[in-house]
């Protein structure tokens, strides 16, 4: 352990030698610091934002001497400082080896626990145990259920006990525990409210399931977090945590609205359609989120089993009919003739047929008209 | 002409499939024609095509190849950051209604072409084009194992570059991210040319590097100079042997993914499809199973880099080499057990969950002691900073930072809250850049004079320097901030105009990288215009401690007139310690691999191959793999495949050297 008493002075000298990455550093941290994600408004992103904050600490004890040294032995042994010791063989210490192996051991060790712990109780598909600190859930309240399902490009919310659904717009009471019961109709994307909680894929033809509460009445930015084609960057909704009374008052308003959403109804509106206004319907077909898991909401399709985490894995269903045809089994005719997305086009007309060639291109769509006069002023 | 047989002989290749509407690619394309036709006007002008193809693209030296790879690594460098500036610019103005200036399906395409360019066409090349040009003189060997191979993996890898390239101006690239992920990159929702232009683009250039990494791997194992056991191996060798070993383990994969989903587009099969059987998370599941190693890929040879570096210019041994090995053994080994934390957020239960979350903390572990090894090997040494130290001490200070958000990532409830977000896209970028490019730049800036016999200068290489740290952090500390404002990546454009002034910030930091590149190839070009004043006639300008430093800068075709014979790690420091003496007389013919131009013919007929499966013409695609094969075929008829380098030219060549010494009076 010889070299290690001749640390001891460089380490006070370490912080005034870093200023451009402190005075970035310190940018970053005023700037984090009141960030959705850092404070945020519901119990289960708070206890994220303190697993991160715990996280940074227990890693900042050894990233701030790692990078204090580095400055340190950088400037100290520089080559025109020749009174400091020079020792071109040495190259080995067992202590040094014993210490920087087992420092960041025993912090990843003190890190893996936390991790362990945190990854069980914050796990999405556990139903809440406290909605706050000290207020723990009791056996008997059952959390308000939310179906979600990410269509080209919004948001379907399907409240099966209130037998409403709204698009792009969900609306909690405050203080309640919320289960999204969530898939998707094309692709992937993840129903992300970060005031709320983190995170969760939504799948075409599974199921996956989030619990959150918000502790904050508000206005919170909800949105899609997984890249999901053209209409993505506008696949964002406004989540609205509001007393319980407002909230049966605005369920009952819906419940007013003669709009129902029916078969016929969500196939139309999964068509892919971008910046679509708040929806609401007045009735839902209380089947139609299982069979959206099935993929088989279209009359005559037959349904699948559904991926979820208790399910079977496996969907055998055939394909649909007219999904796309693998090219090297086309007639010349099917070749299609990919023209360039940026060629004149006309207003795409927004079918999502599998494989048709105007699916991915609909930056510029509006609603189906008979759908458009129905936006809803609630909330 | 019938429309049946129009689409038989073009595919879907018509004239409406150009960009004439998209004034940016027009301009594009004018300026790259204008360009391209000014070097081919000059190379014919000058003469210099039949130099190119008989020097250099027929060439199975290693040490040409290696510098081939590094040049299309910095021209590709420059195609991804032009896509980069465009997102940073996009990204500065689109607030509040106002949608920028790139179309969603314009704007999908430059992030999926910057990601995908920036990894297999920058950072792979600059990685495979460095372990080619030093590994083979590190462990004094005449040739890498398999010569004309290396020539056909680095075509391969052009050809897969060309593809890509290809899709700006016929057709357009993939809108689905840098990874492809299904069901989105499948035929229902992805029907048009792009993906097929991505699969076909990296199962080529994949083909290139599996081979390249089969070709080193059997190199580093069997061509080690006499002596030279596993644990006297230099450690920048020994990051290559740990990455090719990774590069044979994990390509694969990605071969057996791209292949499936080109089963699933090409033959209606339906391995990742909504329905059918097929499982779209099963592709997410798999790319990432090769895309984790991969960024150990390219991080590794860094490390390598950084060890051979800091030891040098601190003058001293690299301290705790066993420990160094080792740590590069177990991320080799923990690598293939993370791949999960990159979707934590797909629901796997919370046990899964957090066996990926520890997993990837240990690889910390490992990393953490290369740090402090680098530590402690400038302590009590004599630093010089010169241009690759500059970098090595800018890497250490970026890399934890980076390596601290990478385990904040790691915490699988935190990362519910990252994952996707802008503080991913800091994360990696703080590891790539930091990481990767710091120490691809030392890399080029320490062997540069190898290479060429000349050093790069230093002012320009000290602009560049700076530009390029204060330009990172100026470009990503904001997308840390962003990614916490609850910002995901991919955005095309943005209601909060809260967020704008942090993304001013960063396009002022993209701008300052720009500088930084400028100045790089400034650099460049000062330093080839005076390269009679940077000359090196000893061979080791740095007072290098390996054996690359031991022969002449460039080196000879053969490296090495004898092969050397080890006693230390450090063999040439050991040489020069004990006044070793280099061999003047007695020198023999060399037996010595022959140019061949089969690889950039395969490569090319490989590429034909690739368009014409791209624009599903069948006719074209079946001639070009039918010529494939015969050509490949036809290649092992040719037995004229070495000579010898004649004893009296090794003569005349090493008395240069010998004069050279003696007048630089070493």
């Amino acid at each position: 352990m010889k070299p290690l008493p001749a640390l001891l002075p460089f380490l006070r000298r370490a912080t005034s030698a870093v200023p451009l990455l402190s005075a970035l550093g310190a940018l970053a941290l005023l700037g984090g610091c009141n960030t959705v994600v850092m404070s945020p408004a519901g119990d289960v992103a708070v206890q994220q934002s303190n697993l991160i904050m715990w996280s940074v600490v227990l890693m900042l004890l050894i990233i701030v001497p790692v990078m204090a040294l580095t400055v340190v032995f950088a400037w100290r042994y520089r080559e025109t400082n020749t009174e400091a010791s020079y020792e071109p063989d040495w190259d080995h210490s067992t202590g040094l080896e014993l210490v920087i192996w087992s420092a960041p051991l025993l912090i990843i060790i003190a890190l893996g626990a936390l991790t362990w712990v945190a990854t069980h109780t914050l796990d999405p598909y556990r139903p809440l145990a406290r909605t706050a600190p000290g207020k723990p859930v009791a056996a008997t309240d059952r959390p308000l259920e939310v179906q979600v399902v990410s269509l080209d490009w919004k948001w379907l919310f399907i409240y099966p006990e209130q037998g409403i659904a709204t698009v792009n717009e969900l609306v909690v009471p405050v203080n309640r525990p919320v289960k999204f019961t969530m898939t998707s109709s094309s692709v992937m994307n993840a129903l992300w409210v970060p005031a709320m909680a983190g995170m969760v894929y939504t799948m075409p033809g599974m199921e996956t399931v989030l619990h959150g509460v918000l502790n904050r009445p508000g206005k919170f930015a909800g949105r899609s977090a997984n890249y999901s084609g053209a209409g993505f960057s506008h696949m964002t909704f406004w989540t609205h945590s509001v007393s319980p009374a407002r909230f049966e008052q605005w369920a009952a308003g819906v419940k007013r609205n003669r709009w129902q959403l029916d078969t016929a109804t969500y196939l139309r509106l999964e068509k892919p359609t971008e910046k679509v206004p708040p929806l609401g319907f007045g009735t839902v077909d209380p089947t139609l989120f299982r069979r959206v898991v099935g993929i088989c909401v279209k009359p005559g399709s037959d349904c699948m089993e559904g991926m979820s985490h208790a399910g079977p894995a496996v969907n055998d269903r055939a394909p649909r009919a007219g999904e796309a045809k693998g090219a090297l089994t086309r007639e010349p005719s099917e070749k299609g003739t990919a023209p360039h997305l940026s060629a004149p086009h006309g207003q795409a007309p927004g079918q999502n047929d599998p494989g048709a060639d105007s699916n991915r291109n609909m930056t510029q769509l509006h609603l189906p008209a008979p759908l458009r006069a129905n936006a809803s002023q609630e909330a | 002409m019938s429309d049946d047989l129009v689409k038989t002989i073009f595919g879907r290749l018509s004239i409406e499939s150009f960009p004439i509407h998209e004034p940016i690619l027009v301009g594009t394309f004018a300026m790259v024609a204008l360009g391209g036709a000014a070097l081919l006007g000059a190379l014919t002008y000058f003469r210099l095509w039949g130099y190119l193809w008989k020097e250099w693209f027929t060439s199975v030296d290693h040490k040409k190849i290696g510098i081939m790879y590094i040049v299309l690594a910095l021209v590709m460098l420059l195609r991804g950051f032009a896509d980069a500036l465009m997102m940073r610019a996009q990204q500065a103005i689109a607030f509040g209604g106002n949608e920028g200036f790139l179309p969603a399906h314009h704007y999908d395409q430059v992030f999926t072409a910057h990601g995908v360019i920036m990894i297999f066409f920058v950072a792979m090349p600059f990685v495979t084009g460095l372990m080619n040009f030093v590994v083979p003189l590190q462990i004094g060997a005449r040739d890498v194992s398999f010569p004309f191979l290396n020539n056909f993996s680095f075509w391969m890898t052009v050809s897969g570059a060309v593809i890509v390239m290809m899709s700006l101006f016929v057709g357009e690239f993939a809108r689905t991210g840098w990874l492809a992920m299904a069901p989105l990159s499948g035929l229902d929702y992805s029907p048009d040319v792009g993906v097929d232009y991505y699969v076909w683009a990296l199962q080529i250039a994949g083909v290139g590097t599996l081979l390249s990494g089969v070709n080193l791997l059997a190199t580093i194992i069997k061509m080690r100079a006499p002596g030279m056991g596993l644990m006297q191996m230099p450690i920048f060798t020994w990051s290559a042997l740990v990455t090719n070993v990774l590069i044979v383990a994990a390509f694969p994969v990605l071969t057996a993914v791209l292949a499936m989903l080109s089963l699933d587009r090409y033959v209606g099969t339906n391995f990742f499809t909504n329905t059918g059987g097929g499982n779209p998370m099963m592709y997410t599941n798999m790319i990432w199973i090769w895309g984790h190693p991969e960024v150990y890929i390219l991080i590794l040879p860094a490390f390598g880099v950084f060890s051979e570096v800091v030891s040098t210019f601190s003058g001293k041994r690299l301290f705790g080499y066993t420990s160094m090995v080792y740590a590069l053994i177990v991320i080799c080994i923990l690598s293939y057990l993370v791949w999960l934390h990159h979707f934590f957020t797909m629901g796997s239960g919370a046990s899964v969950n957090s066996f990926f979350g520890i997993t990837t903390m240990i690889i910390s572990i490992p990393t953490g002691a290369k740090i402090f090894n680098w530590m402690f090997t400038m302590y009590r040494g004599r630093i010089r900073f010169e241009l690759p130290m500059m970098w090595a001490v800018a890497f250490m200070l970026t890399f934890v930072i980076g390596g601290m958000t990478g385990v904040m990532l790691a915490v699988p409830p935190a990362d519910f809250q990252f994952h996707n977000s802008l503080f991913l896209v800091a994360h990696f970028h703080n590891v790539i850049i930091g990481g990767v490019l710091f120490g691809m730049f030392a890399g080029v800036n320490y062997w540069w004079p190898k290479a060429f016999g000349f050093k790069l200068d230093k002012f320009w290489g000290t602009v560049s320097f700076w530009c390029w740290v204060v330009g990172f952090w100026v470009a990503f500390t904001p997308l840390y901030v962003l990614g916490l404002m609850g910002v995901t990546r991919r955005l095309r454009a943005f209601d909060d105009p809260s967020l704008q002034i942090w993304f001013v910030i960063a396009a002022v930091g993209a701008l300052i990288i720009a500088a930084g590149i400028g100045a790089m190839l400034m650099q460049f070009y000062v330093s080839i215009r005076d390269r009679e004043k940077l000359r090196d006639t000893t061979g080791d300008p740095w007072n290098g401690r390996t054996l690359e430093w031991a022969t002449s800068s460039p080196p000879p075709a053969y490296n090495f007139a004898f092969s050397p014979v080890i006693h230390d790690l450090d063999a040439w420091h050991d040489m020069k310690q004990r006044k070793a003496e280099r061999p003047t007389e007695g020198f023999r013919a060399i037996h010595m691999p022959k140019n061949t131009g089969a690889g950039i013919i395969l490569a090319g007929l490989s590429t034909v191959f690739g368009v014409a499966m791209i624009w599903y013409i069948w006719w074209l695609a079946a001639l070009a793999f039918v010529a494939l094969l015969a050509v490949a075929i036809g290649h092992t008829f040719n037995y004229d495949r070495d000579f010898h380098i004649p004893a009296e030219e090794v003569v005349k060549n090493e008395d240069v050297r010998t004069r050279a010494l003696q007048s630089a009076g070493v």
